[in-house]
Order: C-alpha cells, then structure tokens, then sequence
C-alpha cells in the first residue's frame, strides 16, 4: 500500500536523504574514497561527466560522481546545475586544434602523416583479460611507461592542413569574428539549426545516444560513409579577449578530444567534387563521443548538400531535441511522481467504457434468450 | 484557519547565503520576467525562454519553479501543491526550497497564499484578484500529439490552423463514442491560441474561464512560457451535439462530504475497499473545520495501515 504513503511528508523525504547518504558511503570498514583518487584514477568518467556536464573543472566533476555514487548521468546533471549558477562573462577565440600538446593522434586515412601516428593513452591493442594483479593491488600490474628518445614535435598538422595542398577536402567558412556563437546555456532550441548549435548541442548530447545514432548510420540508417580522417587529444590553450583589452590573453589550458571524420564527396556550387566531413569535440579524452558526434554532425548536415532526410540521425529536431541525457532523464523518470489526479481522470474514463461493453453484452444476452423462448 | 502558516525564517538554513535571493540570478530572472509579460501580452501563446537547469531534475517542475523564481518577493505568502496536495513529497520540497533560498512566508490555505504553484490541479477555492496561479508543465504543446515536429506546430499556431484537433476530437466520438481526454483537455485561449493547461483534469478546466487570478505556465525542459491574464475568455474544445463535460462522482468525498470537489480514490486493502477523498487537501481540511463530516471522517489512513499489518480488516 505505498501509493497511499506517497500523501507522507517533510520526514519522509529527510529520512530518504539520511538512507542515501548511508548508502553512499557503503560499508564503512572499507575506507572513504577521496575526490582526488576519483579525480586521478577515474580520469575517464571524470572527462566525461566534464563533457556533457558543459564544464571543464576535473575536481567539482570527481566530486559530482562521488555524491552520484558512480552514476554518470546523475553526476553530469549535478555539474550541470552547479554551471547554470555562474556567471557567464563572454566567449572564448576558437582553440586552435593545430596547436595542440598532442598526447595522441592517429589517422586511419593514411598510413603515415606528417608527425606520425602517435598511439597515446589507449585501450585500442589491450586485450580485454580483467587484470586480477589490479585487485590485489600488486604493484607489478602497473608498468612504467617508459621516455621517448625524441620529444614529440610541439605542434602535429592537421589532416585539414594535409588535404588543403590538393582541395580534397572542404573547408571551413570564414568565420564572422564579431558574429556571437549560439549558446543552449542562455536560448532555447531553435530550427533549422545553424552549425554552431547544433554542435554546441552534440558536444553536451548523451554519448550513448550518440553512438547508437552514430552506429545506426554506419549500417545504412542514413549512411555517411564515414573515415576517421584524424583523432587527436591533447592540451590546447584557450583565449579571451576582454572587453577592456583589443588583444586576447591567454585564461586556461584544457585537454579536449577532436576527431574529422571524412564523409562522402560532394560537389558544392559547381564547385570540383571534394570530401565533405563530420566534426566532433569534447573536453577530456572522450575517443568514442568525439567519433560518434563527428559521423552524426556529417549526418544532420542533410540541407546543405540537398540529401534526402531518411533515416533518424539525419533528422535536426528528432536528434537534437532527444540528445540531452539531463532533459531525458528527467522526463523518463518524472513518471514516479504522483499522477493519481490524471489516473483518476483515466480510471473514470475506463469504467464507463467498460460498463457501456457490459450493458451492450447484457442486452444482447437478453436479445438472444427473448429470440430463442419465441 | 486549519492551514499552517509558517515563517519562514525559522526555515531559513545557511545555505540561503549562498545562492542569491530566490536562487536565480538577477539577469536570468530579468529574462524570464519579460518573456511573462510577453506571455500575458499574447494570452495562450508559448514563448520561448532561456530555460536554466534547476537543482531538481527536469519533470519536477522546473518551469513552474523559474516563473515563481522569477515573480517572488519578501510580501509574498507562497503555497505549492502537487496533485491537489499540499503535503505530496514534491510540493513538500519545491515549497521548502522557496522558504529556504527566497526567505518567503509559506502557507497551506489557498485564501491566505499570493502565489500558488502547482503541478495537475488548480484548486477548488475560486481564486481571487492579485493572486497568481503558477502551473507546471510538462507538455507545453497541445498539438505535439498529433504533430511530432515543432517546425509544424509553430506554423500551425501562427495560422490558427487547428482542424487537426478537431478532427482528433471527432475521432474519439467515432471511437469512445464521447471525447476522450480527461487531463490536459486543450482549451482556445480569447478565441485565438489553443493551449495545453498542463495536466489539470478536465474538471478543472472550467475555472480558468474569466479567472481574477493571473494563470502562468511554466514549462523548463521545453523552455517555453505562456499566460491566461485576468478575466480572459477560455473555452474547452467541444462539438454543438457532444458538449464539453467535467468529471462527476457518485461519491462524496469520505471525510468531508463535499459533493463538488475532485476525488482521488484510494485503496484501502487488496479486496476491493477503497475510499474517494478530495484531491484537494487544503479544501477538504477547511470543510471538515467547517464542521462537514464524511461517512469515515474519522478514518485514519495510518490506522488502516497498522489494522492491515496486524492482520484485521479496516
């Protein structure tokens, strides 16, 4: 009988929150796990509670997912409305990918580019064996990683700048540099969507959605053809121009994930046929979100190369009104709050159907005995 | 008065000094007062809003909250009901945090309350000049069910252009044999936008018709707002042969006898007992200090339990 405790109050909720607590923090024989150690040590849930949580701070996204008790999405909405709280004081220049501290970059595009193909940090040629060394904390299971003769080069071109010899590729419009870049933070959705809301929507956009979208398209649901021109991650310095000064100054260094996936060709205007590409961006080291994001980026770019909108990841308003885990699960879950008043309306509603199907069969069982005694 | 009116500065904690006054910024709240009295400008239309994320998820109530974030000062007595329920967990928390981080006084009475938040009811006391009505809602759009794409829907408004809910009326007569519907029935707002009056049931609907109170839906994760202002025509959609009607009950509520009010219906074990009760708890409450009484007006919810668990019945 908890739907009538649902009617329960102020002592419930604060018992509720005492129990959550408690649960957080598990069997207290085991020590507390510290911020940092999630910080250091969970570096990848870290990125990601960052990246969609539209807030580069590695120790309020460690925090967050240690009062989420480990729940991502719950920790990304957590950071989320501690962002919406500050103030916003303008907008950065774009980060130049080029000039990236690179710590990984591959292309599977060619065999070689210009700097190498640099392997970095990654899971890619690990076999999937769980380490069994890691839980019994023996130290032989963490290898040394060891220097490398030759530094890696401070600045790795990119796959755009390997192309824009030939014109294979497409490139970027100029940007308007007095033009404000469209912010979700401060306005609502809006369509048809330009370039920078949508992408602004897709870097914030759920990573799970993402990849299922993204792998809907690689098997035909609106296929982009895509190659993963170049995925690179790295430290990239951000500037600000402030209104007080007429040069930009240099505020904060982040690590962020940039992946070109080359698509399609495409003639534009007349123009000679060239490759058309998808764009992702994360903060943090986020492979899968960054390739997910560039195929889908590519797929929604429908209008401007006049393609046909057949498949959901081509479609602007069901992918961009659907990406934001903090939106979704809000609304999935709002399901658990009373709707008794709409269920009573409903059940009402019900009831006379049922009793209108139960008269009309009385009837006719009448009917049917009156036919049969004549 | 039953209703207990609580200062809230006793509810005040700490964490009030930390979040400006009623948690929002001062040029967020700015934003959102404009796009309200664009809302009351143009009765019934939806305008988009830099909708904020709240500290409570959305579907909670986040529209709802950044429209009484937005209109709350110190004169301000605030009540927040859920279901009709002052004491619902939700309504429980959305009015502690505006006693918390607004330093407002709070109440339970509908007469005494300036600003009444609430999610799917309006309440049964008539309300009366000055006050406001904050609904939360979760749908903004009235023809989303019918039409998916919001590129449609906005056409759709700006050329009046609603057969399609006729038609989908038309259909229930075909199918129900009467209009199906009996939250969130679509309403013409001054014979011009059709709007969406959140989840109230049908039943409600007719108090929204020439209200003193100013009505203000607040929808967050759709980021739109829209407005009845005072003593504004709104009508229920309907056909000539099928009027439109509210619910009705053969009971009356257990505990205070009232005839005109909505029910909530609540189970009292697994064989088949149960009670109607009214859904709106301030109303019932003040009828039963009124001297009504109901056939169980004695009945203890919390003594049904212990019965139940000791193995009687009720």
């Amino acid at each position: 009988m908890a739907y009538v405790a649902v009617k329960g109050g102020e002592r419930a909720i604060d018992n509720a929150h005492a129990l959550l607590s408690e649960a957080r923090r598990g069997d207290a024989s085991v020590p507390e796990i510290e911020v940092a150690q999630i910080r250091e040590q969970m570096s990848l849930a870290v990125d990601r509670v960052m990246a969609e949580g539209s807030c580069y701070d590695p120790d309020l996204a460690a925090l967050a997912i240690k009062q989420a008790r480990g729940d991502i999405p719950e920790a990304i909405f957590l950071v989320r409305a501690y962002r919406t709280t500050l103030p916003r004081f303008g907008f950065s220049e774009p980060v130049e990918s080029g000039n990236m501290g690179v710590r990984r970059r591959v292309s599977a595009a060619f065999k070689d580019i210009p700097g190498g193909q640099i392997l970095g940090p990654t899971f890619d040629y690990t076999h999937r064996l769980l380490d069994f060394r890691l839980a019994a904390g023996d130290q032989s299971a963490r290898a040394a990683a060891r220097i490398a003769d030759e530094p890696t080069p401070d600045t790795l071109p990119t796959i755009a700048s390997v192309f824009a010899h030939e014109g294979l590729l497409e490139v970027d419009a100029p940007r308007n540099a007095h033009a404000e870049p469209f912010d979700l933070t401060r306005d609502p959705m809006a369509f048809p969507a330009d370039r920078d809301q949508r992408l602004q929507a897709l870097a914030r956009g759920d990573e799970g959605f993402l990849l299922s979208l993204a792998y809907s398209s690689q098997r035909g649901w609106g296929s982009t053809h895509p190659l993963c021109g170049e995925i690179r991650v790295g430290e990239v310095a951000v500037s600000f121009s402030p209104d007080e000064l007429d040069f930009p100054i240099e505020i904060a260094e982040l690590t962020m994930t940039e992946c070109i996936m080359l698509s399609g060709f495409a003639s534009m205007d007349g123009a000679a046929p060239q490759y058309t590409r998808g764009y992702g961006l994360t903060f943090g080291h986020c492979e899968r979100k960054a390739m997910s994001m560039a195929i889908v980026d590519r797929a929604l770019r429908v209008r401007e190369f006049g393609e046909e909108v057949s498949a959901p990841c081509q479609d602007e308003e069901f992918v961009l009104y659907h990406s934001d885990n903090v939106e979704a699960s809000g609304f999935v879950q709002h399901l658990k709050l009373p709707h008794y008043v709409d269920f009573q309306a409903d059940l009402q509603f019900l009831r006379k159907l049922r009793q209108e199907y139960f008269d009309a069969q009385r009837e006719a069982e009448l009917g049917a005995h009156k036919e049969a005694a004549e | 008065m039953n209703a207990a009116t609580n200062t809230a500065a006793s509810n005040a904690s700490s964490e009030a000094a930390y979040y400006t006054h009623a948690y929002l910024d001062e040029q967020t709240k700015r934003m959102i007062r404009r796009a309200i009295l664009k809302a009351i400008a143009i009765p019934g239309y939806q305008v988009p809003f830099g909708s904020r994320e709240m500290p409570v998820p959305y579907g909670w109530g986040t529209g709802g909250i950044q429209v009484t974030a937005a209109l709350i000062g110190p004169r301000d007595v605030y009540k927040c009901i859920d279901q009709g329920a002052d004491d619902t967990t939700n309504a429980v928390s959305i009015r502690k945090f505006f006693a918390t981080v607004a330093d407002v006084e709070t109440t339970e009475s509908t007469a005494d309350a300036t600003i009444i938040q609430s999610r799917h009811r309006i309440p049964e006391l008539p309300l009366r000049e000055g006050q406001i009505m904050v609904l939360q809602v979760p749908q903004p759009e009235p023809l989303r069910g019918l039409e998916s794409r919001e590129t449609e829907t906005r056409a759709m408004h700006a050329y009046e252009e609603y057969g399609l809910q006729y038609v989908s009326l038309y259909e229930n007569i075909s199918a129900f044999g009467r209009i199906a519907g009996g939250a969130g029935y679509p309403v013409l707002v001054d014979e011009r936008y059709l709007m969406s009056p959140s989840p109230i049931p049908k039943f409600d609907n007719p108090k929204m018709h020439l209200s003193p109170a100013l009505l203000l839906f607040g929808a967050g994760r759709e980021k739109r707002i829209y407005a009845v202002p005072p003593y504004t025509r709104v009508r229920s959609l309907d056909f000539e042969d099928y009027p439109f009607e509210v619910q009705k009950w053969t009971q009356a509520c257990a505990l205070c006898a009232s005839h005109e009010s909505y029910l909530d219906e609540v189970i009292l074990d697994d064989s088949g007992n149960r009670m109607f009760i009214c859904s709106d708890t301030d109303h019932c409450a003040t009828r039963r200090a009124d001297g009504h009484h109901g056939s169980m007006s004695d009945f203890s919810l919390e003594d049904a339990e212990q019965s139940r668990t000791g193995g009687e019945r009720p």
